[in-house]
């Protein structure tokens, strides 16, 4: 396998596009490397003697198919699109942020300090308090793998990657110990006060007003992208640092700043987890949200349209997946195996969309 | 007060076996990672390429009964990735730490998928499966001091023939020779001959073999137990302990054990009970020392030249 890779290499060359592609083809990419990723994974489902293609409708199903599915699906893309958002700001200005899990759960942990601290406080002041603890424990937690890289050229993936885990131990040394709920059977901080409950949007679902929140910030990203001069700026900073400096961007400042928001919107979809769905600081309040929301970046080409529907892709795959479990029996981690996949694919597809494969004519050999 | 097993013999005997047994994740995934880099590949996947040698050893364990087996099919498992991350990142030249990513992801996913289908587990219950025993040695596993720290599971003793045999190949061989210049200037090497591509693919699919037995060591050597997400971002320390060694075989190994040993004193004390503070603060001991150290050595450390940048002939 090996020697043929290498073998056809030669045979072909790889010239760098000097057209950019269009945004149809761009987008029609990304749909062949969601399907393709579909189509490699149900290799998976025909082991089992299930038909992939029954396996795939009981998952769409299960995510689209009646109020309950539909809403448990925008339960789950509430904290995906805040991630997404997260880690496409971060990407665009090339901070290679990872740690999106980690500032989920600190932004949840400072949020939470806040709601189990101070009872009887109206809604409209214990809310935004709240919101505020969880932006700025989720920056926190992002400036200092900023400030490691700025100061001392420490790559910010490995910083952040340990810190999430560093994290995630504090965390849940808090709920084991000194904020352990003493009426539970299980580990988890007291109840947040009731006053900063967000409201359920559409009755008798699981849909709160964490949805509106995390669709401003997606709109805000939108501004910023399409408008703003520091959109521009970042766009730049991605595309030639080199360039970036030259034109006077001050590029320290820039990932100072990139990583407080990209670390703040992460940290408030921990926030809003605690404030919307489990109203307890918990173990589980993430099911890998922040890894997933490099899967929806990346599928979302960095923009905030495509990082919403991405977000959207993801939530009905994460829910319908476990649909799909009940009614087939395949394993719900399949829908880790197609986010991995697509991510995958989605690089091959980008590759495409930078580069062309010629074959090397006669004279060449 | 401190209580006696704090100072006992027993307590640090306890220490340095323990150390032995969490270092080898380390060496192995650590080592792996390094031929990885010295070729110009940072690879990210390491995390997912563990995680599919745990689930691939056990299983395979599970079925067969034979370790040894499971030991080598976690292997093949990880050269499998290993070529999936050259495809990505030296044919088409994306982005490495994506593409790592993506590995890590899938495999993530994947190795719990594959337990799942395969390995029944009634009640919800992980089947123990048979692990590799300690090595007995006469004379020697009976002694108390000595005993409990040399009397150890085979892959231990292999962990320490990886260091020795990296070592050589790296410094003494033609292969370590390409891999090293292949990761400094590939645009001179291709100039002398020197098949870049060809030889970072060898690289990263020694790298993903090494990686999936760190964590074939942790499903069955260090327990007899596969769980979803076991290495507890291992990986990931694995990558700042290859920057922490200098991309060297041999200060890898030192620091592989210093951390082992942090690593394996946390969890001493911890048994022990005498610190009355959640035990999940020890958890975070090796990681916050695994950034405290990169930032000490972060002024002196030279990376690969060619460290995340593709090789595109064309474009040389």
């Amino acid at each position: 396998m090996k020697s043929v890779i290498i073998k056809s290499l030669s045979k072909y060359r790889i010239i760098r596009r000097h057209e950019s592609v269009s945004l149809q083809k761009r987008v029609g990419y990304m749909i062949a490397a969601v399907v393709g990723s579909m189509l490699i994974s149900s290799t998976l489902i025909i082991p089992l003697g299930i038909n992939p293609l029954i396996a795939y409708y009981e998952m769409f199903k299960g995510a689209w198919g009646s109020k309950l599915a539909l809403s448990e699906t925008l339960v789950r893309f509430t904290p995906l699109l805040f991630t997404g958002v997260a880690v496409a700001l971060a990407f665009l200005g090339r901070f290679w942020n990872i740690g999106a899990e980690g500032q989920l759960y600190l932004g949840a942990t400072v949020a939470t300090f806040f709601g189990i601290s101070f009872y009887g406080i109206p809604s409209y002041i214990i809310i935004p308090i709240m919101i505020i603890a969880g932006f700025i424990g989720g920056s926190i937690a992002a400036l200092l793998p900023a400030i490691l890289r700025s100061k001392y050229g420490i790559d910010e993936v490995v910083t952040t990657l340990l810190l999430n885990w560093i994290i995630y131990f504090m965390m849940q040394a808090l709920i084991y110990g000194p904020w352990r709920n003493p009426v539970s059977a299980w580990p988890e901080s007291p109840a947040i006060t009731k006053e900063a409950e967000l409201i359920r949007i559409i009755p008798g679902t699981r849909v709160h007003a964490g949805l509106f929140i995390a669709l401003t910030i997606a709109i805000i990203y939108y501004i910023i992208y399409k408008k703003g001069y520091w959109g521009f700026e970042l766009k730049l900073l991605g595309m030639n640092p080199k360039a970036a400096y030259v034109q006077g961007i001050d590029v320290v400042r820039n990932i100072m700043i990139i990583a407080l928001i990209s670390g703040g919107i992460a940290g408030i979809a921990g926030a809003v987890e605690v404030m919307g769905i489990h109203f307890h600081l918990r173990e589980a309040l993430s099911h890998g949200y922040g890894y997933t929301g490099i899967v929806i970046a990346m599928l979302g080409l960095l923009h905030p349209i495509g990082v919403i529907l991405a977000a959207f892709f993801m939530a009905t795959v994460e829910t319908g997946s476990q649909a799909m479990h009940r009614a087939t029996g395949i394993p719900y981690p399949l829908a880790f195996v197609i986010e991995g996949v697509t991510l995958i694919f989605v690089l091959i597809a980008v590759f495409f969309m930078e580069y062309k494969v010629e074959k090397i004519g006669g004279v060449y050999k | 007060m401190i209580p006696s097993e704090f100072l006992g013999t027993a307590f640090w005997i306890s220490v340095a076996a323990l150390m032995i047994r969490s270092a080898v994740p380390l060496i192995f995934g650590t080592i792996g990672e390094a031929f990885a880099e010295r070729a110009g590949i940072l690879n990210l996947g390491i995390e997912g390429m563990m995680l599919m040698g745990a689930s691939v050893a056990y299983i395979v364990t599970f079925h067969s009964g034979n370790y040894w087996l499971g030991f080598l099919l976690a292997g093949l498992a990880g050269l499998l990735m290993g070529i999936l991350m050259a495809f990505l990142s030296v044919t088409l030249g994306v982005q490495q730490h994506v593409a790592g990513l993506g590995i890590t992801i899938l495999g993530s996913g994947l190795s719990f998928y594959i337990y799942r289908i395969t390995v029944p587990t009634p009640g919800g219950v992980p089947p123990r499966v048979n692990s590799f025993p300690p090595i007995y040695i006469p004379g020697l596993s009976e002694n108390p001091y000595i005993g409990p720290i040399i009397s150890q599971p085979a892959p231990v003793y292999i962990a320490i023939l990886i260091v020795a045999l990296a070592w050589v190949i790296m410094y003494k061989t033609n292969l370590g020779m390409m891999i090293r210049a292949v990761g400094e200037n590939p645009k001179a090497a291709d100039t002398a001959g020197i098949n870049v591509y060809l030889v970072r693919y060898i690289a990263l699919m020694m790298a993903g073999f090494l990686i999936a037995w760190g964590g074939a060591w942790l499903s069955v050597a260090h327990t007899s137990l596969f769980l979803p997400g076991m290495t507890q971002g291992r990986g990931w320390i694995c990558i700042a302990l290859v920057v922490f060694g200098m991309w060297d075989p041999l200060k890898i190994f030192l620091g592989a054990l210093l951390f082992g040993g942090i690593d394996a004193f946390q969890l001493s004390i911890q048994a022990i009970g005498y610190f009355n503070i959640p035990y999940q603060l020890f958890f975070t001991l090796p990681y916050i020392m695994t950034i405290i150290a990169l930032v000490v050595v972060s002024r002196k450390v030279i990376y690969p030249s060619a460290l995340l940048k593709p090789y595109r002939r064309e474009e040389a």
